[in-house]
């Protein structure tokens, strides 16, 4: 923990970039992408908790690049805030014999991403229906603390979704094999052992499979606003004012549950291996280790149980939209499905030689550029779809990868607009109910069975999305194409 | 019993609190005894999640798990309660700690029995799903016969 007083140097690369000089026991500097606000605030972070307190965001991201066979740079992308081990919006590459693997650098909802379905639906469409849509989709997708789904899975089909992921989804009847080529890795990672997955994590993802889950979780119904980049647009199949459907979720209990149990494995590990943890959640393993091994091919059961669990959403998503609007189900085409809390295998350039790595991505996208094989064809001359989620009341954006994004920070990309402020503090500033009439005055529907869940996850409690985006536009590492603005919002 | 730990007499309502934290939730405990201390981190955890005022006490639980240190043993025994509510799908409302003992393998064991029923969205007025206990901000203090300890939960 870091509990004496401290001071961070940090100099301006480009008004987008900063750079933490390597300095003591730091491998590599420390990149933050931000603005001078960005910046200040996270400083204002570090003199203010001086002496005590929870470890501000710019220390965990100094600790992370003090980690065994760490790469280039411990980045965080402009959506930092705080996290537990790693700040949320870190991006760690490590070298495959000598880094490590760690828990803080996936979190404990692994694998919790975004989906994005397009439909061949307009903004008016909607609004006529508005309502009536946004009743059925409450009623058709479990959201909320404890929500259970219709879906049953027995003891051996559970191992099946953690093996096969989405593709277990769509053989079962939820979606479309199409489906498959627009989700990362085609919804499906390998390196999966369910054996490594305890009784305990398996229990819980009983009933668990098709709902969203509660907090920062949502469905929503977007229409695009303004289009960017129309060469990009035109190859992810969306025009202004068609409607969108955005889907914000992760691997629930089973994830959480792989994470709790790892932790103190890898706790274990830490102290067993003598890897330098200057916080304690910071805990991991070399990756070749036993227990580093472990618990790769366990994170890798919990990536494939939140594809699998978008993929059924997916699916309920349409049969409400097909129930509303008598349309085929298979008109809603899957845009893109991108996870922001993972662990991955990817091929970049380290000194010049293409490297395979280990890079974890905390509240950070993966945002590969055009022609890379991992972007689906239709997509490979554009780069691939990043899902920007803002907030109930504001805008979401549709990004791309670019080749700058590959060189300078390992093809990654925000992940949403970021918390400015604690869940205590928006409840003590928004009142549910009020929140509600307020956005639908505005026209955005909200559905949630929980008040206060509603008031933590009040707009005003978020950084500005349009300026994060901003951010890393101007930086060059993401490119905008599309902005959203949503209609309806199923909160959990 | 943990040798020095005394429990306080009679049944007092220990305080808890909830930190600051932007993305997560903070939660900070005390009491007169290390149990005590736990009981009341229970307590502020549930609260997270529901209100513990408006659950009946129907059901119960056993709660046992173990760790290297008590700070450890804090959010084993928080990540236990989520996952016996979880599977068993109901709403605690508080936990009743039987036991905190030092092992002779120098670890530490805890046994207790979490008081709940069967989860009802509407009725228990659900907030927000805990989705772990972690070590972030995990801290553990006696001072003068008071115990304090407290963590960060991803929510």
């Amino acid at each position: 923990m870091s509990e004496k007083p401290m001071s961070v140097e940090i100099n301006k690369i480009t008004p987008y970039l900063w750079e933490i000089p390597k300095k003591g026991d730091m491998l590599v500097p420390g990149r933050i992408y931000g603005d001078e606000e960005t910046i200040q605030s996270l400083l204002k972070d570090v003199e203010e908790k001086k002496g005590g307190g929870f470890t501000p965001a710019i220390v965990q991201v100094l600790n992370v690049a003090m980690l065994p066979g760490i790469q280039k740079a411990s980045i965080a992308m402009a959506d930092i805030h705080p996290g537990y081990g790693f700040a949320i919006g870190g991006v760690g590459a490590f070298d495959l014999d000598e880094g490590v693997i760690s828990v803080a650098g996936v979190g404990f909802d692994i694998n919790c991403g975004v989906r994005v379905l397009r439909t061949p639906l307009d903004r008016e469409d909607v609004e006529a229906k508005k309502e009536q849509l946004a009743n059925q989709l409450f009623r058709d997708v479990p959201a909320g603390v404890g929500s259970t789904g219709d879906i049953r899975l027995t003891r051996e089909e559970i191992d099946e979704v953690l093996i096969k992921g989405a593709e277990f989804a769509v053989k079962t009847g939820y979606g479309f094999p199409e489906d498959l080529e627009y989700i990362e890795e085609n919804g499906k990672v390998g390196n999966a052992d369910p054996d490594n997955v305890s009784k305990k994590a398996k229990d819980r993802q009983f009933k668990q499979v098709g709902t969203l889950g509660s907090g920062n979780h949502y469905l929503e119904v977007q229409y695009v606003e303004e289009v960017y980049d129309i060469k990009a647009a035109d190859a992810f199949g969306i025009r202004k004012n068609q409607i969108l459907i955005a889907i914000h979720c992760g691997s629930r209990a089973l994830g959480h549950q792989i994470g709790t149990d790892y932790l103190q494995t890898l706790a274990e590990a830490s102290r067993k291996y003598n890897i330098p943890i200057r916080e304690r959640e910071l805990v991991c393993a070399p990756f070749k280790s036993p227990e580093g091994q472990r618990y790769f091919t366990a994170v890798n059961c919990g990536i494939n149980c939140a594809f699998a669990n978008r993929q059924a959403i997916s699916h309920l998503t349409r049969k409400a939209v097909q129930h509303v609007f008598g349309i085929d189900m298979r008109d809603i085409k899957l845009l893109y499905d991108v996870g922001h809390n993972t662990v991955k295998l990817e091929t970049h350039e380290v000194d010049g030689k293409m490297k395979k790595l280990l890079v974890h991505r905390k509240g950070a996208t993966r945002a590969f550029a055009a022609n890379r094989d991992e972007v689906p064809i239709a997509y490979r001359d554009v780069g691939q779809p990043l899902l920007v989620g803002g907030t109930m009341g504001t805008a979401s954006y549709i990004l791309c990868g670019t080749q700058k994004g590959m060189e300078d920070c390992f093809g990654s990309a925000v992940h949403g607009a970021g918390r400015a402020m604690s869940r205590e503090r928006a409840k003590r500033q928004w009142r549910g109910e009020e929140l509600i009439h307020e956005l639908a005055e505005k026209g955005i529907l909200i559905k949630s069975r929980s008040r206060a869940g509603v008031a933590e996850e009040a707009p005003g409690a978020y950084k500005d999305v349009d300026k994060v985006v901003n951010i890393v536009h101007n930086a060059g590492i993401n490119k905008k194409v599309a902005k959203v603005r949503p209609l309806i919002c199923v909160k959990g | 019993m943990l040798k020095g730990f005394i429990r306080s007499l009679g049944n007092t309502s220990m305080p808890y609190t909830y930190l600051d934290h932007d993305a997560d939730v903070g939660i900070r405990a005390s009491g007169a005894s290390v149990e005590e201390a736990f009981e009341e981190g229970a307590k502020a955890m549930l609260n997270v999640m529901w209100d513990i005022s408006t659950i009946e006490e129907r059901r119960n639980v056993s709660i046992e798990c173990e760790a290297r240190d008590v700070p450890e043993l804090f959010v084993e025994m928080l990540n236990e309660i989520l996952f016996k509510q979880g599977v068993e799908e109901l709403a605690v409302a508080r936990l009743k700690i039987d036991e905190i003992k030092r092992q002779e393998n120098g670890r530490y064991k805890l046994k207790g029995i979490a008081f709940g029923e069967p989860l009802d969205i509407d009725k228990h007025a659900v907030k927000t799903e805990v989705k772990a206990a972690t070590y972030a901000g995990l801290r553990y203090e006696e001072k003068e016969g008071q115990h304090m300890v407290q963590c960060i939960l991803d929510v």
